[in-house]
């Protein structure tokens, strides 16, 4: 039995590095065989085939920043409304609990029949980069609510006794006490957010569109780095060269997202360490 | 006055707060108000047909849902009986059997499989398993691609939360179990796991909810032919890969009847994690 | 007992009382969470510009005592208070009384320092500007200057409240609550967690108090309470009602050379507790 579970375990365990190490070299090898960085600068040029991607990393930059101008202040709002209001509105705060756990359990591609009909039909907005960030905005909200939240909920104790023994209101201490202490989290969630939207297909196909010209607005269709790999694929014969490269930038924003978010962890526990 | 102004200060922020908090309450509300409303057409004019027509032909005024739910349903089940021993194996590896310095990196392998988009899975099983699948059985589109790339995206569901779990009551219990010489195959199997049934369950149905959910993936491998399957070798579609695919294209009816399938997503994973947390409170009233 | 080192202490036992004038009267004051009783019916009159110090064994209710006096105990869903607190003949339950103003007037310095996350002078600001104060450096200055803390931290007053040492920063937190001007001061065992060249500091602060402030005292260490105390109430848990008591209240110099109780004879004595 002990034998037969370290092997088991083992054996999980090395398929598991064995494919992963197997998918990413794959990636890399054939995108760097023809990778050259005018590749980052270059617009598409027949259907993605030849050129590069430059228009397709502005229009997700724009996506993602719409994203987070949105989920900044309204997912800290929520988190301290969750963490601080629980006494005084336990019904509503109950409430938001569960829509928050449905929200994150909501597939991306329900998000993105969602997202088509509210913002691009109803309100009029078109396959927009208002359209598409404002989907991933509700669709990465949970995320960084319980990111955030988990955050303000490790404050010591005594930071909410004192300010309540010195009579300071719940406006002074929420402002100059929590959300200071919070910022961090804001910051770790924000990252985590991003790498959550940055995966993101499925709900930005029918919101943001697929249109792989430079946007020269945010009204403007705009196709995400996601959405190029996958009409490179399966729209467009003779697009694997490209599709590999740009799974590559994917990959590697990604791994940039994930170091930066154990940076800010690590750089975060040594100063409150000292404080 | 002072003391007004005080009262409205904080009065304002409580207030905006709370409506900040509902807003997400209200996109809840939204989500289903306008899926189930852009759906209501096609449920008005079609109704049972959706699960009595001869078979998916949008065009033609046929919609019958039923091989694209069964599509649904055997990819993620598949996936889950792969991606449960994987989940649980690499969780007891991590907890138990990897020496200090590589119990970190692997977690962070994990953590990497969790944090890849589903369109590289879909686009790496495309290039390389679709083709190796090809050689054993044509076409390599199929069910099977599906189920194994499915796999490796929803194990680290079962990975991560096992090993939130493992590590409170091994620090109650595992000491214990080591002093009175058991091994540690024992304690996994004879005390940890047994503790824990409600957890493994709740992390399943979870990780069944993203399966059925995924899109882009199952999309790229599964061949996307509207056929209920009669081996793993047969390519399917599933309910979401189905609504990508035609979105683009439908128009009136054919629209509603794609919402329809989405509300039948939303609805089955609200069901399941309506489940997952019957679950669990069951287990918190146990203790 | 070393004359210099404590010039205070003029004879054994304590100064006498500033002035006897009750400042807080305890009426029937009973507290339990949710079905535990913590103590029942307290009468005690506290009385001005004294340092009425509280002593007994852990666990019979004094920090709950004490924190029913600034309604801080209202922290704890489960409290249930009942009876009466008069502060200068009002009661501090009434629902007109601003809840902010009554613990500006009635401080705290818990055991534990501690300081906000800001930065030192903030410590005292944030408070003071939520009062509206005017004068703000003024009085941040007179209260660190009165806790002796303002030669320490004059050339650090941005620097982060939390890279003070201990008994630094006990010393700031009772700043902070005395820059608010209050009339009462509850202590909550200030010197439990600092060493003896910072309780000793802490002691001759509260002697410098004296007088100005009404002061209540929790504390662990008998030799403590006789060396700053002009009156003390001795707490003691009724094992078979289960509830917290006052056993003995009087001068320090009679609790601690003539208790009449024979607990508490025990328990000045080293006997019990």
């Amino acid at each position: 039995m002990e034998r037969m579970t370290k092997f088991l375990a083992w054996l999980s365990a090395g398929i598991l590095l064995l494919i992963l190490v197997l998918m990413v070299q794959d990636i890399f090898v054939n995108s760097l065989r023809h990778f050259d960085f005018s590749f980052l600068s270059q617009d598409p040029l027949s259907g993605g085939r030849k050129g590069g991607i430059f228009p397709i990393i502005i229009s997700t930059l724009l996506i993602l920043g719409v994203c987070m101008i949105v989920i900044v202040p309204m997912g800290l709002g929520t988190a301290l409304f969750l963490s601080e209001y629980s006494d005084e509105h336990p019904k509503v705060v109950h409430i938001v609990r569960k829509a928050l756990e449905i929200l994150s359990g909501v597939p991306s591609i329900v998000f993105g029949l969602f997202g088509n009909a509210l913002f691009c039909v109803f309100l009029g907005f078109g396959f927009s980069i208002w359209s598409g960030g404002l989907t991933l905005a509700i669709m990465s909200m949970p995320l960084f609510i319980r990111t955030v939240e988990e955050g303000i909920r490790t404050i010591p104790k005594n930071y909410r006794l004192v300010p309540l023994s010195l009579g300071l209101g719940r406006t002074t201490t929420i402002r100059s006490i929590i959300i200071p202490y919070a910022l961090p989290f804001v910051i770790v969630g924000g990252v985590l957010s991003i790498g959550r939207s940055l995966a993101e297909t499925a709900a930005l196909i029918f919101t943001s569109g697929y249109v792989d010209r430079m946007p020269e607005s945010l009204s403007d269709s705009g196709r995400a780095l996601s959405i190029h790999i996958y009409d490179l694929t399966m729209n467009v014969p003779g697009g694997d060269t490209n599709a590999y490269k740009t799974a590559m930038v994917l990959i590697v924003l990604i791994f940039i997202t994930n170091g930066l978010f154990t940076i800010v962890l690590k750089t975060w526990y040594k100063k409150r360490i000292i404080l | 006055m002072y003391q007004l102004t005080k009262k409205n200060k904080d009065f304002i922020l409580e207030s905006v707060l709370t409506i900040n908090g509902l807003f997400s309450a209200i996109a809840v509300g939204l989500i289903f108000i306008f899926v189930t409303r852009e759906s209501l057409p096609a449920i008005h004019l079609k109704g049972w047909a959706f699960f009595i027509d001869k078979s998916w032909y949008p065009l033609e005024g046929q919609f019958n849902v039923l091989p694209m739910i069964a599509g649904t349903i055997f990819v993620s089940l598949g996936a889950l009986i792969l991606a449960s021993p994987l989940g649980l194996f690499s969780a007891i590896f991590i907890s138990f059997y990897a020496h200090g310095s590589l119990a970190w990196p692997f977690r962070r392998v994990v953590e990497l499989y969790a944090g890849l988009p589903s369109v590289i899975f879909g686009f790496w099983g495309l290039m390389k398993l679709v083709p190796m699948l090809n050689e054993i059985r044509p076409p390599g589109q199929s069910l099977l691609a599906g189920i194994l790339i499915l796999a490796l995206m929803i194990f680290p569901i079962i990975t991560l939360n096992l090993m939130a779990n493992f590590r409170p009551s091994s620090k109650k219990y595992y000491r214990v179990a080591l002093s009175l010489g058991m091994r540690k195959s024992t304690y996994i199997w004879s005390i940890l796991l047994p503790s824990l049934k409600q957890q493994i369950v709740g992390a399943m149905i979870l990780a069944l909810g993203r399966a059925m959910g995924e899109t882009m993936a199952v999309l790229m491998v599964c061949g996307n032919i509207v056929k209920m399957p009669t081996s793993i070798f047969d390519p399917i579609r599933t309910l979401t890969a189905n609504i990508a695919l035609e979105m683009a294209y439908a128009m009136n009816e054919h629209r509603s009847a794609l919402f329809f399938t989405g509300l039948i997503l939303f609805l089955l994973i609200f069901v399941l994690i309506s489940v997952a947390d019957f679950w669990r409170r069951h287990e918190s009233w146990k203790e | 007992m070393n004359q210099n080192k404590y010039p205070w202490v003029k004879e054994l036992g304590c100064k006498p009382c500033c002035e006897l004038k009750p400042k807080i009267k305890i009426k029937n004051l009973s507290l339990s969470y949710g079905k535990r009783q913590i103590f029942e019916d307290i009468n005690l009159e506290i009385n001005t510009g004294c340092v009425t110090g509280i002593i007994g064994p852990s666990a019979c209710g004094k920090s709950s005592f004490i924190s029913c006096l600034n309604r801080m105990i209202e922290v704890v869903p489960s409290a249930k208070v009942s009876g009466d607190v008069l502060i200068d003949g009002k009661s501090i339950f009434d629902s007109r009384l601003d809840l902010n103003e009554l613990r500006k007037k009635v401080g705290i310095v818990f055991q534990e320092p501690t300081p906000l996350p800001l930065s030192i002078e903030s410590n005292i600001i944030l408070p003071l500007k939520e009062h509206k104060f005017d004068h703000i450096s003024e009085r941040v200055e007179k209260a660190l200057r009165d806790v002796g803390l303002w030669n320490e931290v004059k050339n650090i007053l941005k620097e982060p409240a939390n890279y003070l040492s201990g008994g630094q920063k006990q010393r700031l937190c009772m700043a902070r609550t005395i820059a608010l001007g209050p009339e009462i001061i509850l202590m909550d065992e200030p010197c439990s967690s600092l060493d003896p060249i910072s309780t000793d500091v802490v002691e001759k602060l509260i002697h410098d108090l004296k007088g100005k402030y009404t002061i209540i005292i929790i504390t662990h260490n008998l030799a403590q309470a006789r060396r700053v105390c002009d009156f003390v109430a001795t707490f003691w848990y009724d094992g078979e009602k289960e509830i917290g008591q006052i056993i003995e209240f009087g001068r320090c110099i009679d609790i601690f050379e003539n208790p009449k109780n024979k607990i508490v004879q025990d328990y000045v004595g080293g006997l019990k507790g």
